[in-house]
């Protein structure tokens, strides 16, 4: 099954969820077995947590575009917000010193663990474009 | 499926057993109240049983942090009972593991509290 689904969510708790129903639907589809359905569930969930609480802080006046694409060989999933974008080299490492006890931060460090490939670049618009693919297969890996 | 949580006491040890799955919203937040509800009564020895926790997320992780921290601020122990391989990973790549006291029997888990 391959193709591409262009959705918008609103910045909510319920987008969090249905966004990581929908791409752990199609990694199913795919063939990825669960462990690999697992991972990429969480990186879109933390991705999701960062365009709908830090990207858009809940606003209702702004959404989440989740463009999911499935190839033979991958899934690969794009999560854009409408907030002001981050640089990742600015974000502090959550497992070092001070910061290893503190009880957010760890996102981002998850959506690198849990995918095969990641990037993350400000949008055209300004907001956070996150992009995270995982592989059919552990070739990739 | 969201997190449930009950407690029971072995000894003078409170165990949290957790089923499900602990995430931002209902699940963490539901670890966070219960834990803070344990402290103020007094208990202060805490086991928490993650064997059937499928699925934490960062947020699960941050109330993890908060439960050892509030009860260690109280000269209290909090402890992990049966990790699954997920959780056990997640707290690896987190570098975390080694903060917490881990344990795979509950006897032997009960009696290293002081």
């Amino acid at each position: 099954m391959t193709g591409i689904t262009d959705t918008l969510l609103a910045s909510t708790l319920a987008s969090v969820d249905s966004a990581e129903a929908m791409v752990v639907e199609s990694a199913a589809a795919l063939g990825l077995d669960e462990d690999a359905r697992m991972d990429l569930g969480l990186a879109i969930r933390e991705a999701m947590v960062n365009a709908v609480a830090h990207g858009n802080a809940y606003s209702p006046e702004k959404q989440v575009r989740l463009i999911l694409e499935t190839r033979p060989d991958a899934v690969r999933v794009t999560i854009i917000d409408q907030g002001e974008g981050f640089d990742l080299n600015k974000v502090p490492d959550p497992t070092q010193g001070e910061n290893l006890m503190r009880e957010s931060g760890r996102g981002l460090l998850l959506m690198q663990a849990f995918v095969d490939e990641f990037s993350v670049k400000r949008s055209a618009a300004g907001g956070a474009e996150v992009v995270l693919v995982k592989y059919a297969s552990d070739t990739g890996r | 499926m969201s997190a449930r949580l009950t407690t029971r006491q072995v000894g003078d040890v409170t165990v949290i057993d957790a089923v499900g799955r602990i995430t931002l919203g209902e699940g963490s937040a539901l670890l966070r109240d219960t834990v803070k509800n344990l402290v103020a009564a007094g208990n202060k020895k805490l086991l928490l049983n993650l064997g059937e926790v499928s699925y934490i997320d960062s947020s699960g992780v941050g109330e993890l942090v908060y439960s050892y921290t509030t009860v260690t601020s109280q000269q209290g122990q909090f402890k992990l009972l049966n990790l699954t391989k997920r959780v056990e990973d997640l707290l690896q790549i987190t570098k975390l593991y080694t903060v917490f006291e881990v344990h795979d029997d509950e006897t032997r888990a009960v009696r290293s509290f002081s």
